[in-house]
């Protein structure tokens, strides 16, 4: 079975923001194409009238006080940053030029 | 000549607890306890790679805090307080780097405390530094890290498990009486039995998860490890417990897993069920050696007074699949946020490329091989067309699997099974197939997906490979003391 191609794997790596090389993305082909192989058991399972679970527990929304305290300063939240500018995070252009 | 298993005297080859004692007792300073393991880890950590970053400069104040504290008369801040650790880099830490083990996160400070972090500073731990693992927490050997893999204790040729083969192989060789690790599918467990430790997976939601570099995070939970049954209970009080900064931990009143550890140190298991899982109870893909010490524990168990059901739990059989969807898919999601923007590696900014180049670039030079398959993965599962073939389906399988263990305890209090189907592998042996790096994890992962709780104990050394052997046992949600009784128990009767 081939279900992946090298095209697909192109496409999925656009859309995880990953630059691939060529040899990578033929190699995440096979190798994928084999893991989904593997993990397509799961079909095979009857699960008629199961209701999927997407947690270990049930969680409630939990509440704190609602009282002041101390979070990062705006120092200590850019400190660790590649760039910065005016006390803010400084990224790439992210809307087109026109 | 040096060896690289625990040294048979000194102060690196004490149990957790009796450093407690002979610290607070004052008959050793905090500091020299610590030294001895700074000592061990610059002795042997050139051969072994447990450790990313060693800070000793930070491990010796706090000793010294500890001695200072213990010299003015007042109480010990924790049964541990003075007794060092090693903490898994995948918890952050403001006075070390945290890099998870990959490029990414290179040198990376984190500007705060993860709670269990700020548990083990109050409770007067020392932390020794951080240990290796596979690369975001994903792998089985720690030949995913980033910065080289980490090597068996018994045998360096071979691997001591992942993603925590760090923390195992530190307590496995003397360089740490404690340390703590993380378990999304088997990486506490798993280690634990191939380095001859003692690896707890604490019940979901009883362990804050707060400054976790997160993976898939619904399976994944923070545990003890040592190399004795009674230092992991100590450990585990000490981290477990509601935070409000991780809203999936629960409020309710835990068990004592201390006290399970010293009521299961008189050896008897009269009136406990011990339930072994038909589905893993076979010889197919499991090593000679492995099943024969399993099954000596299964008499050894049956002697201490344990009553022996078998139980079938026909879903664990689909449970790799399962897992193997469910986890990528968090991953790919999860690791969205690593992208160059606000912290970590940069790559490509050279005032042509937009931010998406720029994060493809990044995300592209940073990340290694698994991390990069399972983010690749993750995203084919949740792509329209496939979400309810693999991701929502995968997620029915997990309710089965739930409800096989449900069923299970309503006959049993513990199962058990072997942690892992072999006995350490050779560095390099699996590398290239990742779907039999996968299968390792077969024993592991079911407990991971019900959100329960597991320890893997020593079980002694395989007569084919002469390596350790773990024996897995696992207990309801919040029933986390069983494992303690039950393990003290066994631990007790081998001795």
């Amino acid at each position: 079975m081939s279900e992946i191609s090298r095209d697909e794997v192109a496409h999925l790596a656009m859309l995880s923001r990953l630059a691939l090389s060529e040899e990578e993305i033929k190699l995440f082909a096979e190798q994928i194409d084999e893991i989904v192989g593997a993990v397509a058991a799961v079909q095979q399972v009857d699960t008629e009238g199961v209701e999927p679970m997407s947690h270990p527990h049930s969680i409630a929304t939990a509440m704190r006080d609602d009282v002041l305290v101390p979070t990062l300063t705006a120092e200590q939240a850019l400190d660790q940053a590649p760039a910065t500018e005016d006390g803010r995070f400084m990224v790439p252009q992210i809307l087109g030029e026109e | 000549m040096t060896t690289y298993t625990v040294p048979e005297s000194g102060l690196t080859s004490l149990t957790a607890a009796e450093l407690a004692q002979k610290i607070h007792s004052r008959e050793v300073t905090s500091r020299e306890v610590v030294q001895a393991h700074l000592d061990r880890i610059a002795e042997t950590d050139g051969e072994i790679n447990a450790f990313l970053h060693v800070g000793a400069e930070a491990a010796l104040a706090a000793a010294d805090a500890v001695d200072r504290s213990l010299d003015a008369g007042e109480a010990p801040a924790s049964p541990l307080a003075g007794v060092p650790l090693a903490l898994k880099d995948v918890i952050v830490t403001t006075d070390a780097p945290t890099t998870g083990a990959s490029k990414i996160l290179e040198g990376w400070m984190s500007p705060y405390d993860a709670t269990v972090t700020r548990k083990l500073r109050e409770a007067g731990i020392p932390i020794l530094g951080k240990t290796n693992l596979d690369e975001m927490a994903m792998g089985s050997s720690t030949e995913n890290s980033a910065y080289g893999p980490t090597r068996n204790p018994y045998d360096l040729e071979r691997t001591p498990g992942g993603s925590g083969g760090g923390s195992a192989a530190a307590l496995a060789a003397g360089q740490a009486p404690l340390a703590i690790g993380t378990d999304t599918g088997g990486s506490i467990r798993q280690p634990a039995a191939l380095t001859n430790t003692v690896g707890v997976k604490p019940t979901y939601g009883t362990v804050s998860r707060y400054g976790f570099l997160a993976a898939a995070s619904s399976l994944e939970q923070a545990g003890p490890t040592a190399r004795t049954v009674l230092d992991a209970a100590l450990l585990h009080e000490i981290i477990a417990g509601h935070d409000q900064f991780d809203a999936t931990t629960v409020q309710r009143e835990l068990p004592s897993v201390v006290d399970a550890a010293r009521e299961g140190a008189s050896g008897d298991l009269q009136g406990v069920r011990v339930g072994v899982v038909k589905q893993l109870n076979r010889d197919e893909g499991f090593q000679p050696g492995v099943l024969s010490s399993y099954r000596a524990a299964l008499d050894q168990l049956a002697e201490q007074g344990a009553e022996i059901v078998e139980v079938d739990c026909p879903h664990f059989d689909d449970a790799l699949a399962a897992y193997y969807l469910i986890m990528p898919c968090e991953v790919s999601s999860n690791l969205a946020r690593l992208d160059g923007m606000r912290y970590g590696l940069r790559v490509g900014d050279d005032g042509t490329r937009s931010a998406d180049e720029v994060m493809a670039l990044t995300r592209a030079a940073g990340f290694g091989p698994e991390v990069k398959r399972r983010i690749i993965l993750g995203t084919y599962a949740l792509s329209v067309g496939y979400y309810d073939a693999y991701y929502l389906q995968a997620q029915r399988v997990r309710t089965l699997i739930a409800q096989d263990f449900e069923k299970a305890f309503e006959q049993v209090d513990v199962l058990v099974t072997p942690t892992t189907p072999t006995t350490a592998f050779k560095l390099g042996e699996k590398v290239a197939d990742p779907v039999e790096m996968y299968n390792f994890d077969l024993c592991t992962l079911p407990l991971n997906l019900a959100g329960l709780c597991g320890m893997s104990v020593p079980a002694g050394f395989a007569e084919d490979t002469g390596l350790p052997v773990g024996l897995q046992i696992m207990a309801p949600a919040f029933a986390d003391d069983r494992l303690y009784r039950v393990g003290a128990a066994y631990e007790a009767g081998r001795n």
